[in-house]
């Protein structure tokens, strides 16, 4: 049996045994919408914790952190900053969200921006803005599901039927099972990746160099600037870091898909909980740099830092290993991209034609055409990933910086009385508007800002002034200040 | 909607104090500490350290929130 038929075996079982737990989850439920979309409200906290880790740590985390620690060196440790801060401010918004939810049976975000403000037009451009954002990542997920087929396969298999099979399955699960599916395939997945990450973050370095603290010796003499910042890129210095940094926390929850997350959960303290606990999930984080580190001084020649994971894997381990990982990496693809696939089908019928095309729609129908829409969703980020070559780091910085700006309509929508329907619209069309030209334009990092960072500040200052321009409205959320809300 | 009470957001302010702002102060590479670098090891300290900080923020916020329900403030899933 050759190598790489070994190893693509042992990822098809994965994939196969991942697949059939998708499928399963959700055989024992009906699906209505609600329970297709936030699984009834019912999730306790494991199961949340493994659904937000398992969306959280995309293949983009895998091979992508690995791949900056290889080409950019210091500034990677952006990532290990933003993981836990960004748990930090969700427990100021997400148990409030979840009330909110619980409250006015909120299944998305943009189902938020509509009971909040009460405009159709607001909820059906805030779904449209999440849906433009969502595609360009689940296409990463795809990219990143084909690069492991072909390193795997020791490029005996392009990457363009394996993405094609792996988006079928991810397709065929979300559709009969949602986000239940989405859940148990993410046990799956962590335990993988968790073995994973700590097995190949202490047995690579112990192998080359005998130790990680050797291998961090033999990189300062080798690169003596490579560990701080700006490492080995040109513009990511400490300025970028901070704004960089803060724009993330404050614009990853503002991802449709996480706040699809929050509603899942069975009540607000299990999401205080979790925001407590999380962080430490992100110890898996430095031992994929680590990884990425000895790679650069083992194999400095690669043409891509995104394969540095699993060249080093293929380099150091019999093939079965490299099945493993190319199997946990795999899953770590098709996770993250169910619920993204789920929660842009879900954001266009629910909030953006139902509202615009069709009022009368009923939730039945609704729940039977989002489905029909996880085909399409499906298949324009197939077609995207297969014929667009290069700049996907690039799209989803634009993803991040474009749903930075949901930021001011939600916090402000959640705590002050004051803001208006008029000053968040303004706001959010400011700052995609100022997003999309940075980043479109290339000019991202600006004068050493991150644009998102920047589009962030001018949206607060635009929903801020109009907002005290125009009459102040009564919030719908007021009657939930200082009630409890009943189970 | 119910703001949070101003200890626990103190308590979140910590992490951010520590992480985001004086980063022209651990980014570097001596000390090193356990055979890390010293930005490698002050974050990956702070792993371990916000989930401190965010329960004491839990300890604030919990009892406000949970008049109603007394199994909220038991741990178990």
């Amino acid at each position: 049996m050759s190598e790489s038929l070994i190893a693509l075996t042992v990822i098809s079982t994965i994939v196969g045994i991942g697949a059939f737990l998708g499928f399963y989850a959700g055989a024992r439920y009906r699906m209505d919408l609600e329970q297709w979309t936030v699984a009834g409200r019912g999730f306790g906290m494991i199961l949340v914790w493994v659904l937000m880790a398992g969306e959280v740590y995309t293949t983009f985390t895998f091979l992508g952190a690995s791949g900056r620690a290889y080409s950019w060196g210091g500034p990677v440790l952006y990532i290990l900053a933003y993981q836990p801060l960004m748990y930090v401010v969700s427990f100021y918004i997400l148990p409030q969200m979840w009330e909110a939810g619980k409250r006015y049976r909120l299944q998305t975000q943009a189902d938020f921006f509509r009971v909040r403000y009460g405009s159709k037009y607001l909820e059906a451009f805030a779904a449209l803005v999440g849906v433009i954002f969502l595609i360009p990542y689940v296409q990463l997920q795809l990219t990143g599901l084909g690069l492991i087929a072909e390193v795997a396969s020791f490029g005996g298999i392009h990457r363009t039927p394996a993405m094609v099979i792996a988006f079928v399955i991810v397709a065929g699960f979300v559709f009969t099972s949602g986000v239940r599916g989405a859940a148990w395939v993410s046990v799956l997945k962590d335990l993988l990746l968790l073995f994973a990450a700590i097995f190949v973050g202490i047995a690579i370095p112990r192998h080359y160099f005998g130790g990680v603290g050797p291998m961090f010796t033999a990189l300062i003499h080798a690169r003596p600037n490579h560990l701080i910042m700006p490492g080995a890129t040109k513009a990511f210095g400490h300025s970028w870091f901070i704004s960089t940094v803060l724009m993330t926390v404050l614009a990853f929850f503002m991802w449709p898909q996480y706040i699809g997350a929050c509603f899942s959960s069975k009540d607000a303290n299990t999401l205080r909980h979790n925001a407590v606990i999380m962080p430490l999930y992100s110890i898996t984080m430095p031992l994929v740099f680590i990884v990425g580190f000895t790679a650069l001084l083992v194999l400095p020649n690669l043409p891509d830092g995104d394969l540095a994971l699993l060249s080093i894997v293929r380099k150091t381990f019999p093939a079965w290993f490299l099945g493993v990982i190319g199997g946990a990496g795999a899953l770590t693809a098709m996770v993250p991209a169910a619920v993204q696939i789920l929660t842009a089908a879900t954001l266009f019928i629910k909030n953006f034609c139902r509202p615009i095309l069709a009022p009368s729609m009923t939730d039945a129908q609704v729940a039977r055409l989002a489905k029909a829409a996880v085909l399409g969703i499906t298949a324009l980020a197939l077609t995207s990933a297969i014929y667009s070559s290069t700049s996907l780091v690039g799209l989803l910085l634009i993803g991040y910086t474009g749903v930075a700006q949901f930021f001011p309509g939600v916090v402000l929508g959640l705590y002050s009385k004051r803001v208006t329907t008029a000053g968040v619209f303004a706001g959010l069309v400011t700052g995609v508007a100022i997003v999309a030209i940075l980043g479109l334009t290339k000019r991202d990092p600006f004068h050493g800002l991150n644009a998102g960072f920047i589009g962030l500040c001018v949206n607060f200052a635009v929903t801020g002034v109009v907002s005290l321009c125009t009459r102040s409205e009564t919030s719908r959320f007021a009657d939930l200040v200082n009630e409890p809300v009943g189970n | 909607m119910k703001r949070p009470s101003l200890g626990s957001i103190l308590f979140g302010l910590i992490p951010f104090a520590a992480i985001c702002f004086p980063v022209a102060l651990w980014d570097r590479i001596d000390p090193r500490v356990l055979g890390l670098p010293f930005n490698f090891f002050w974050l990956i300290l702070w792993l371990l350290l916000t989930p401190v900080c965010m329960w004491g923020a839990y300890r604030q916020e919990v009892p406000r929130n949970s008049n109603a329900r007394r199994d909220s403030e038991d741990l178990a899933p």
